[in-house]
């Protein structure tokens, strides 16, 4: 996780960010894909609205996992409010049990990590970022879609998914030519609508 | 750019904190109707595939293929092999920056 955190940090700096910037998104989005998608979407120069939805909807993902693991979570409204920032993919992964139980120690020690690694590791990143030459030269405007092919690789896990996959990406690729910037990203979400259907 | 990048951080950070508090704030109203967990399933995969498509296609509004292909490429063959994923996403800059520098 600090090392993905190195990469946001450089990244990010590569598309224009800054140090601080990515620092601050880290520390209160600590939320690896949307953070990625939204500095690459800005990078390309899609626009900050097209940046902010896509990042949003990339995180409605939250809404059923903070669901799922709401009985794993202690105290009142805020400290409950708290305790859930604390929860993102590799920390749910890590503290599932079986019968859709939770470990709240694994779940809770594991965040922290996880949340301190992602800081320091992204502030270090834009702080190397710096020092490192010319993003093209480096090749990493190729490293966004690798990352998020891995990513994505991950969420495929049955045929809707990948028929969602596809759908999205080829309604993005088709909208390019004849749509302003940003707009194939977001029309591309349309695809998850196949799962409707079914 | 730098006030669009400090709107960008300030809404998807505060969107974010939302979202991740909903579920357990609003628990006891019961889980999300089956449809719309549906739906947020096949949101990730449907918006990563795009950005995947358009950041290695696209340069300015128009299809291209170039060495980012040839990046995303070994990317897919890094995936395929199961490798982490700094692996991945290393292996597709170097690839990329080799054909850039040797063309």
């Amino acid at each position: 996780m600090a090392v993905f955190g190195v990469s946001f940090g450089v990244l990010a700096r590569a598309a224009g960010l800054g140090i601080f910037a990515p620092i601050v998104m880290s520390a209160t989005t600590f939320a690896g894909s949307s953070q990625f998608a939204a500095v690459s979407i800005l990078g390309a120069g899609g626009g900050v609205a097209t940046a902010v939805v896509a990042a949003v909807l990339l995180n409605t993902r939250y809404a059923p996992i903070g669901l799922a693991a709401a009985g794993a979570l202690r105290g009142g409204a805020m400290r409950r409010s708290l305790e859930a920032q604390l929860v993102v993919d590799e920390s749910w992964a890590l503290s599932k049990r079986a019968g859709g139980r939770f470990d709240r120690g694994m779940l809770m020690g594991a965040g922290l990590t996880l949340y301190v690694a992602w800081v320091v590791g992204t502030g270090v990143g834009a702080m190397a970022g710096e020092a490192l030459g010319d993003p093209e030269a480096l090749g990493l405007d190729a490293a966004f879609p690798a990352l998020f092919l891995a990513l994505l690789a991950a969420q495929v896990r049955s045929g809707a998914t990948a028929a969602a996959a596809l759908a999205g990406a080829a309604l993005a690729l088709s909208l390019t030519p004849v749509t302003p910037a940003g707009i194939p990203v977001l029309a591309a979400t349309a695809a998850c609508l196949i799962g409707v259907r079914r | 750019m730098n006030g669009e990048v400090w709107l960008l951080v300030g809404v998807v950070g505060i969107a974010t904190v939302a979202i991740k508090a909903s579920g357990p704030l609003l628990v006891g109203g019961g889980g999300l109707p089956a449809g719309l967990a549906r739906l947020t399933d096949l949101l990730a995969p449907a918006l990563l595939a795009a950005l995947v498509a358009t950041q290695a296609f696209t340069s300015d509004e128009r299809l291209v293929v170039d060495e980012r292909a040839a990046g995303l490429g070994a990317a897919a063959v890094a995936v395929a092999l199961r490798a982490p994923i700094l692996v991945t996403v290393v292996v597709a800059a170097a690839v990329t920056a080799v054909l850039r520098a040797l063309g």
